[in-house]
């Protein structure tokens, strides 16, 4: 079966610009709050929710940091998964703060837990909210869902994801495809 | 996906290139772990790692203990002194008998050349050398390469000078064959009676006037002197071999560029190396510890990762 856009380009940019009015009505001026994105494709999704944020109105206080959750997964060791780890750029205390965590593919909800661990270890926040670009709702091996969600889809095991960016040179869309 | 090519890390000679720069690069990641407010992860909470000294060490073994326990890994110490090695028991006995524990990973520090790589034939688990005889001490040339990355943003073309007994010198022994894998020029400066004589055939250039060489390099590592590997006088006394080869304040301000000066430790301060240049800011000593704990996080977490 040939890949699916299941978002287009122009559905792309309204999902992600609602996400964002979303955001502003909850945490206002982000005086008290903090986005980060989730390494490695979680970033490129936090960098777009900044920008369009910023585009919306002005948010001087706006801080973005960057997660990686290499040293925390649970299947380290098992065959196939990467063992590289990449930048991890937390320039400010996440202590008593409001943590919108964004990553772009919710599936078995294994890589959130990863993250929540790691980002414990930076202080201890208010809260934690989770923002996915799309959300696999059917595959979750843990009890975790997202606050915010760009589109649910209903998807089988052996189907994937796919998030393309502009900023990789491509068209920004979300591909299902088989493998 | 990228691995290490090899299961143990026995010696920079049994690893490539590219093994090198995958540790460099964990060891960054882990380096800004060691800023956090928690400064562990619990990669490696399901390893248990035995460090077996067989040979003293300071700074080596508390650096592997305090990488081990930041990877959340279990750790068992082993000295030979107050063990059964005392009671006529061989390596492997020992060895066997710790791995009977079930022990994922050794970390061996022998006064042996070779030792590591003799277990690594009769043992099925990962060894780390922590510095073996004469013959290579390669986490110590890791982290080496990775504070003069840091420092200079690239080893390829970078000159560096290895000042002191070199024939002794398993850190010499590690940091030449890493810094030509990795595209720097080396030099090695000493008493002739403590240079090898086979050095020019590998590519090393060897220069016996300090000043000279100092004026040629961008860093220069300076070496111990280690009395207690040296069963016949290879210098006069200490006091000669420090009006030669050690390195001094007033050398360095005759120079006419500022070198960065590295040492692997324990310092013989007014050897090799005078106060007013080890505490200086010139040197790198203090990152060259600091970074050892990262290096050996991501050389323990690469190992464990490949199984």
């Amino acid at each position: 079966m040939q890949p699916r856009a299941i978002l287009t380009s122009q559905q792309f940019s309204l999902t992600i610009r609602r996400l964002c009015h979303l955001l502003i009505e909850n945490h206002g001026d982000f005086k008290n709050s903090v986005i980060i994105g989730v390494q490695p494709r979680g970033i490129l999704l936090s960098a777009r929710i900044e920008k369009e944020l910023r585009s919306i109105t002005k948010l001087p206080n706006l801080q973005h940091g960057k997660l990686d959750i290499t040293f925390y997964r649970d299947d380290f060791r098992q065959k196939g998964k990467p063992l590289e780890a990449s930048e991890t750029n937390i320039p400010f205390s996440i202590e008593g703060k409001k943590v919108i965590l964004i990553d772009d593919v919710l599936y078995t909800g294994r890589t959130i837990r990863a993250a929540l661990d790691a980002m414990l270890d930076f202080g201890r926040p208010e809260n934690v909210e989770l923002l996915v670009l799309i959300d696999r709702r059917l595959h979750r091996d843990l009890p975790i869902q997202a606050t915010y969600v760009g589109k649910i889809i209903d998807s089988i095991a052996h189907e994937r994801v796919k998030v393309e960016w502009e900023e990789e040179g491509l068209k920004d869309t979300v591909w299902i495809e088989n493998v | 996906m990228s691995a290490l090519s090899q299961k143990h890390l026995l010696g920079i000679k049994y690893i490539q290139k590219s093994d090198i720069e995958l540790i460099l690069q964990t060891a960054s990641r882990f380096k800004e772990v060691l800023q956090r407010p928690i400064k562990k992860v619990p990669s490696l909470r399901d390893i248990t790692i035995a460090n077996l000294f067989f040979e003293d060490s300071t700074r080596t073994r508390i650096s592997f203990e305090l990488a081990e326990k930041r990877l959340s890994a279990d750790t068992i110490n082993f000295s030979a002194s107050n063990s059964s090695v005392k009671k006529g028991e061989t390596l492997l006995d020992t060895v066997r008998n710790i791995l009977a524990m079930k022990v994922d990973m050794v970390v061996m520090r022998h006064s042996s050349s070779g030792a590591p790589v003799f277990l690594s034939q009769h043992i099925p688990a990962s060894i780390v050398n922590a510095g073996d005889g004469t013959n290579e001490h390669p986490t110590q040339a890791l982290l080496d390469a990775y504070s003069m990355t840091e420092k200079f943003g690239t080893l390829k073309g970078l000159r560096v000078l290895i000042v002191g007994d070199i024939t002794h010198s398993r850190v010499a022994g590690s940091n030449i064959p890493l810094l030509q894998k990795m595209g720097a020029e080396v030099t090695v400066c000493g008493p002739p009676t403590l240079i090898p004589k086979h050095l020019p055939e590998l590519g090393v250039r060897v220069e016996t006037n300090l000043k000279k060489a100092l004026q040629w390099c961008d860093v220069a590592n300076v070496l111990r002197i280690q009395l207690e590997r040296m069963d016949i006088k290879f210098v006069p006394t200490l006091r000669e071999y420090s009006l030669f080869y050690g390195i001094n304040r007033e050398l360095l301000d005759s120079l006419n560029k500022q070198i960065t000066i590295m040492h692997p430790g324990p310092i013989n301060r007014g050897v090799e190396l005078n106060s007013d240049v080890a505490d200086s800011g010139q040197s790198l000593i203090l990152q060259q510890v600091e970074n050892g704990v990262a290096v050996r996080m991501a050389v323990m977490y690469l190992l464990a990762g490949r199984e």
